[in-house]
């Protein structure tokens, strides 16, 4: 069973899968639990994009495990597990959100916080500059140790920022980067032309190594003052 | 385009996404890894970048709340008792 693994390696998924869909079937709590654990996070920012309030979205997901546990001796493995529990996740969803008729379609013309620079253009050297274009405040490096980028607090951080997201953002930064599903999947279960999916990609990264950046950095600050 | 030309840092910073899915067609291609090997700064946000998506990676089993969790198990638990008929 994948179930006991701790580390952030994301497992090949058709093989987990099989055992995962057999110990689902046959009734196993800890397996179902540990599905519920790691999915349902991305599946909440991905509702959210979709329907008007939490609460719904929370219902949106709870109904989709429901039809994922009353479809499971249909699922066939055609795709992972997951990327189904994510279409039926996006079926539920729209049809939520048609009935609450307040559907942001994830295809529909980007809105201000979805266009512009990513990076502070001030941060730039201006173009009547020698250099122009160029950094004029580089990134400085962050040199620490893994262990303290792992650390509970610059987890509870990066947490905020990914919820604090646009919410276009939010949800394919949650099923690219947290949950590791190729660029294809999460085009065809959002309904996203390839290029515009890369673009809210990236802004979501962006941001999140803002978050970081300025994290590190204040935190040297203090340490300088003592 | 600008094939000829050098990238900038303030353009190499828009489609670092676009370089590590393999989006970027050869010309373009050509000119990120040439200004990356020359630029300090755009490889240290290069680097970030890359840190920031592996710690994005780890967030996969954090924080569900607890009342979201067992409601969900408690309907695994009812479906287990009662599977619906099909």
């Amino acid at each position: 069973m994948e179930g006991g693994q701790t580390t952030p390696m994301r497992p090949a998924p058709r093989e987990a899968d099989a055992g995962l869909v057999q110990a689902l079937r046959g009734g196993d709590e800890a397996a179902f639990a540990d599905l519920v654990t790691r999915l349902t996070p991305a599946m909440l920012a991905v509702a959210a994009g979709q329907v008007p309030s939490r609460a719904v979205a929370e219902e949106v997901v709870q109904e989709t495990w429901l039809a994922v546990l009353t479809g499971l001796d249909r699922f066939e493995g055609r795709s992972s597990l997951r990327t189904w529990v994510f279409a039926i996740l996006l079926n539920v969803a729209r049809s939520r959100g048609a009935r609450e008729s307040r559907t942001i379609p994830f295809s529909s013309a980007f809105p201000p916080e979805d266009v512009g620079p990513t990076v502070d253009p001030a941060r730039f050297r201006g173009p009547d500059q020698e250099w122009s274009g160029h950094w004029a405040s580089p990134p400085r490096g962050w040199d620490l140790p893994e262990s303290a980028l792992l650390s509970s607090e610059v987890r509870v951080l990066l947490r905020a920022a990914l919820d604090a997201l646009p919410p276009r953002q939010r949800a394919v930064v949650h099923l690219r980067d947290v949950q590791g599903l190729e660029a294809g999947e999460v085009c065809a279960l959002l309904g996203l032309e390839s290029g515009n999916q890369r673009v809210l990609l990236h802004r979501g990264r962006a941001r999140l190594r803002q978050v970081l950046e300025d994290y590190v950095l204040e935190d040297r600050v203090d340490e300088a003052r003592g | 385009m600008n094939q000829g030309q050098d990238m900038n840092c303030d353009e190499l910073v828009e489609v670092v996404t676009d370089f590590l899915d393999d989006a970027l067609d050869a010309a373009t291609r050509r000119r990120f890894t040439e200004h990356l090997a020359e630029c300090d700064g755009c490889d240290a946000y290069v680097g970030q970048l890359r840190t920031t998506i592996g710690l994005t990676g780890t967030l996969r089993a954090d924080d569900l709340q607890p009342d979201l969790r067992d409601r969900l198990l408690t309907a695994f638990r009812d479906w287990k008792a009662h599977p619906s008929p099909r």
